[in-house]
């Protein structure tokens, strides 16, 4: 490893890591966002659960470079726009939840949702309040996998010039030089390792009943 | 724009020669399938006895999820600077490119193929105990066959990294549909640079949907829905919902399961 040269790069690679976190943190909180009314409708309708998760397969099949390039012919913006970047992660973020939403409130045990539904819960309130905190734990284990890819993907936006950590890769094999590489690998797998902690920990905070239980049990 | 597309894609003179579309595209398929061989034989055996034992699962699933925080382009780079600095130019690239195609689509598989053979229901496991048959037996016969779904799922998830990773593989001078995305890129020539990545996605979907049908045919039929199937039922309804969860995102499961 050359400090020397970190030193050196200090401001560039801070600013490339602030943008690699939006880049990946914004299109996993959107795609989240996104994913939950349509994957209960995808539950609670089940004409609409086949299309939905055939659509959401299609979408998670095709390649990250192939989106960062077709994008922009679809959307009408500039080849370099961080946009095509955060619009294609969203599409695979809400490709690999939306399926895991469904199956996750459809899991739901029907004895928890009987004993809504007599206690006078509507739909509506009954999804918000009791059936999508049942299955927080699994919708939790999909956002991991979900953000986690996300941070690696946005990486290789750098071959079309996207600034971000991939920068650091792009610029390594110019160079002939392996620390921004390495440089480049570890930030990416710090900032997958501290996205992954903020979910188990929000999971853990949101599902205090599950502490109890194993303490009980 | 999407004429522009269509023009660069219909032009004949871009489908022949030693930088044509069918050139390319073997190219591209010969990567993937080299690399998705290499994981396969690595992945299979291993997968398989973490499986049966139950030994390591762990340590696996460990190495599968820190392997997937990895950028997949940043040890792309470095493997190829590696190879070029230590094995003969002609070779190096292309070894190095190769080995991380299969390094990426080893984790998929191997979860996968643990997954499936730990989920074998005990009753049939003890049932073939019962019957005579030895680890070896019962692994062959009873749990690997019972895990095929899942290892086809695995066997998908590693073709897709292959394919999307071969594309990524240009950037290091790998050959490849990827060349038409980076050399277009240099060349700022648009309806290339979309040609190239309109046919990696295609590439992408339709070896997607040949493992998809051959993963169908090549379970037992008591595990699939295939009856079913010609008997004009719905093919989703048998699977939903806690089989399909396991069966096409094997991710998920491991994930929830730690």
């Amino acid at each position: 490893m050359n400090w020397d040269w970190l030193a050196r790069n200090a401001s560039e690679i801070i600013s490339w890591t602030l943008a690699h976190v939006l880049l990946s943190g914004v299109p996993t909180v959107v795609g989240l966002a996104l994913s939950i009314p349509l994957g209960a409708l995808a539950s609670r309708y089940r004409w609409a659960y086949p299309p939905t998760v055939t659509i959401a397969g299609l979408l998670y099949t095709i390649p990250s470079i192939a989106l960062f390039v077709l994008l922009p012919g679809i959307l009408g913006t500039g080849i370099l726009d961080p946009i095509n970047v955060i619009v294609a992660l969203t599409l695979y973020t809400v490709a690999l939840m939306v399926r895991t939403v469904a199956d996750a409130l459809t899991a739901v045990p029907p004895d928890v949702r009987q004993a809504a539904v007599a206690m006078g819960y509507r739909p509506l309130r009954r999804l918000i309040t009791v059936e999508l905190p049942v299955a927080i734990p699994v919708i939790g284990a999909g956002l991991r996998v979900a953000a986690v890819s996300n941070v690696s993907l946005v990486a290789v936006a750098a071959l079309i010039g996207v600034p971000q950590l991939g920068q650091l890769f792009t610029q390594g094999q110019q160079l002939d030089f392996y620390t921004p590489i390495v440089a480049g690998i570890v930030l990416c797998a710090a900032i997958a390792v501290i996205f992954d902690a903020i979910i188990l920990s929000t999971v853990k905070l949101a599902t205090p009943w599950r502490r109890l239980g194993r303490a009980a049990a | 724009m999407i004429g522009d597309i269509w023009a660069w894609l219909t032009t004949s003179a871009h489908w022949t020669g030693s930088d044509g579309i069918w050139q390319r595209t073997e190219e591209h398929v010969e990567y993937t399938l080299i690399a998705v061989a290499v994981a396969a034989v690595i992945a299979l055996p291993i997968g398989a006895l973490i499986g049966h034992t139950g030994r390591g699962t762990g340590l696996v699933a460990g190495t599968a999820d820190a392997l997937r925080a990895l950028p997949s382009l940043g040890l792309l780079v470095m493997l190829a600077l590696w190879a070029l600095g230590h094995l003969p130019v002609g070779i190096a690239l292309q070894t190095a490119s190769i080995a991380v195609l299969a390094l990426l689509a080893i984790p998929p598989m191997l979860t996968s193929t643990y997954a499936g053979v730990a989920a074998v229901d005990p009753a049939a496991r003890d049932a073939a105990e019962g019957m005579g048959m030895s680890g070896g037996q019962v692994l062959l016969r009873v749990e690997l066959p019972i895990a095929v779904p899942l290892l086809f799922s695995g066997l998908r998830s590693a073709y897709l990294q292959a394919v999307a990773t071969a594309t990524i593989a240009a950037f290091v001078s790998l050959g490849g549909l990827g060349r038409y995305v980076i050399d277009g890129l240099a060349q700022h020539d648009y309806p290339k640079m979309a040609g190239g990545a309109l046919l990696v996605a295609v590439l992408a979907v339709l070896g997607d949907r040949i493992l998809a049908v051959v993963g169908h045919f090549a379970a037992s039929a008591g595990l699939t829905s295939r009856r079913r199937l010609w008997a004009n039922a719905s093919p989703y309804r048998s699977s939903y919902p806690t089989a399909s969860l396991s069966e096409t995102q094997p991710e998920v499961v491991n994930a929830a399961r730690q």
